[in-house]
């Protein structure tokens, strides 16, 4: 019942949120001075009234928001401005397999790495591949993402040609931008998993499953491992937002033709219904992932009590 | 078993003789051993004992002692073309370089990591100022008002941050107040959040309660009681969201959204560096290496503040 309750009352917000979001890119929108059709050309007002009409930008406000609200619930989020006659939805649907298979193995590296860092350390508590991990952790979270795309591009792509420069053909492509990528969220995994198996380490179920005799190994992956790992659920989703976010400015630097390039693309031809467009589709994106990982959280932890429907 | 020997060795050679009476000297139970610290000052020992975050104090202050005087050293300026000495590698002329309008990299790196250190301290204080506000009253008041306020803040705080800064930034003209302004819409949540819990806990405890029966108003519990015990984990927040605005506004150079040319930031110039950085490192490297230890000595900083206020999170 309480988690029922939960999970309708974060699917309720997520509504709401994403409702917000869209509100605000149409409202932002006609808040630009002049529309699609203005240009240096004097176009005749017969020809302009006839777009208007053809566009529904001749009906007064709140029709013209009701149908924008319209087309995005049917996932038509407009036509491109700046490029004849392409559909925004076409435009992003074109780009996103580069930026999915970017995002995923992003995230599976990052979280395979993270979490044998973070273990290592655990089991190496106060040693030297303790503090290894851990400045490389800090080394992480603090040194921005295109600067470490920029020196690993420089390092492997330029100085030893070891991985092409740029591009997205093939295995090889995928190194130095996924290890842009997931070199914040690996630093934030370890350092989560490092807390929480060292925390495990000392719980009492580890002492009773050493002292009737469980071999290490099992009792690693049995009881520590399995616990230790519980917090990353919750980073779940702002790794996504991380990976999306970075992965705006690593494709622009290694030139993949994703989401990401395009957006910033479309920013600076100032491409208003497919800036729009793309931060929708974002939008929504980020805000599941979030969901998600929220409805996961409490799932995965049977510790977890949902009191009623009020979340602190 | 172990006492049963104990007690055998015990009895064996007391008597009552070897025991003297020593009575209880009433003032030295009152003499102060030590010197007593306020929970700052244990704080404060705390902090200083801790050399990773003081280094970082240290590299933190001279990043903006050298932001702030560095330029003065040098006989450039920041926004000075000189095409014949485009893209030149440091020299004793141009410390730095110059980069492909021949401005000299020295200077702008300086004055760049000035406007770093502006959005993110602006950011941080416009956040401090609205989370506080926001927070207080959610916090204080509690019940109808913090379940509305609180339904408001949670509904804006899943909007992804980047994103809305994004479309603010696209349809305000990009310039140093806009992006400020474009950072904290959203930005002061999390202190909200902050400011809300610390309070919440603080408001059922004693020390209000007195003060209240001695007739206290809401505005002086507020800001004499709450607030000023609510500071450490405020003051934590800061640090950590200073270094936030300084990536979000270098990453909103790499859209062409950050500050605008000839104005330099850190992120303005690595963005712009990326063209030919191959050919021309330095362009890059300076003010990528700023950057990084910018936000490195932050983040180190705010860690060993967190160390040093709560010492239930210490590792």
């Amino acid at each position: 019942m309480g988690m029922v309750r939960y999970i309708a009352n974060k699917f309720f917000y997520m509504i709401v949120s994403l409702f917000v979001l869209i509100s605000a890119t149409f409202f932002l929108m006609k808040a630009i001075p002049g529309d699609p059709f203005t240009s240096e050309k004097a176009v005749p007002p017969e020809i302009k009234a006839h777009l208007y009409e053809q566009y529904g930008l001749d009906k007064p406000l709140y029709h013209q928001y009701f149908k924008y609200l319209g087309d995005i619930a049917q996932g038509d989020l407009g036509v491109s401005m700046k490029r004849l006659n392409q559909d925004v939805t076409h435009l992003i649907g074109q780009t996103f397999s580069a930026s999915l298979k970017l995002g995923v193995v992003a995230i599976i590296v990052s979280v395979i790495v993270g979490v044998i860092l973070g273990m290592l350390a655990a089991l190496y508590h106060r040693k030297f591949i303790d503090s290894a991990a851990m400045v490389l952790a800090v080394l992480g979270i603090a040194v921005p993402s295109f600067v470490v795309a920029s020196l690993l591009q420089y390092v492997f792509a330029y100085k030893f040609s070891i991985f092409p420069v740029s591009g997205f053909k093939g295995p090889m492509y995928y190194f130095l931008p996924v290890a842009a990528l997931s070199a914040q969220p690996i630093a934030f995994i370890a350092r989560l998993t490092r807390s929480s198996m060292l925390e495990v380490l000392h719980a009492d179920y580890i002492k009773t499953a050493k002292a009737k005799g469980l071999s290490w190994m099992a009792i690693l992956s049995r009881h520590v491992l399995r616990n230790g790992i519980l917090p990353i659920v919750t980073y779940m989703g702002p790794m996504t937002a991380n990976i999306v976010t970075g992965s705006v400015v690593i494709e622009q630097i290694f030139g993949i033709g994703g989401i990401g390039k395009q957006f910033v693309e479309a920013i600076s031809v100032r491409d208003y219904t497919l800036i729009m467009g793309i931060t929708i589709f974002y939008g929504i994106l980020l805000m599941v992932a979030r969901f998600i990982t929220d409805i996961a959280y409490v799932l995965v932890d049977p510790r977890i009590k949902l009191t009623g429907g009020k979340e602190g | 078993m172990a006492s049963d020997k104990n007690m055998s060795s015990l009895d064996a050679n007391l008597k009552p003789e070897d025991f003297q009476k020593i009575g209880i000297d009433e003032k030295q139970a009152e003499v102060i051993q030590r010197e007593s610290l306020s929970a700052w000052k244990d704080s404060l020992e705390r902090l200083r004992q801790n050399k990773m975050a003081m280094t970082a104090l240290v590299v933190l202050g001279l990043i903006v002692l050298a932001a702030l005087i560095g330029p003065l050293f040098s006989k450039y300026n920041y926004y000075s073309n000189d095409l014949v000495n485009s893209n030149q590698p440091p020299s004793s002329e141009h410390w730095f370089g110059t980069d492909d309008l021949g401005r000299d990299i020295f200077v702008r790196t300086w004055y760049g990591a000035r406007i770093s250190l502006i959005v993110g301290l602006a950011a941080a204080a416009i956040d401090l100022l609205i989370g506080v506000i926001y927070g207080g009253i959610m916090g204080f008041f509690g019940g109808r008002v913090d379940n509305i306020m609180n339904k408001i803040s949670e509904v804006l705080y899943s909007i992804p941050y980047l994103l809305v800064v994004i479309l603010l930034l696209v349809v305000m003209e990009p310039s140093l107040f806009t992006i400020i302004v474009a950072l904290t819409i959203t930005g002061w949540i999390t202190m909200s959040w902050i400011v809300r819990g610390e309070i919440m806990q603080l408001k059922n405890r004693e020390f209000v309660l007195a003060s209240r029966s001695m007739g206290a108003g809401s505005k002086r519990l507020l800001f004499r009681h709450l607030l000023p015990n609510a500071v450490g984990p405020i003051i934590v927040t800061i640090t950590l969201s200073v270094p936030n605005a300084i990536f979000a506004e270098a990453f909103l150079s790499f859209l062409g959204l950050g500050v605008q040319a000839p104005i330099a930031s850190l992120g303005s110039m690595i963005s712009d560096s990326l063209t030919g950085w191959m050919y021309y490192p330095w362009r890059f490297l300076f003010p990528a290496i700023l950057i990084s230890l910018t936000m490195l000595s932050f983040n180190i900083f705010g860690d060993g503040l967190r160390d040093a206020l709560d010492p239930k999170l210490k590792k």
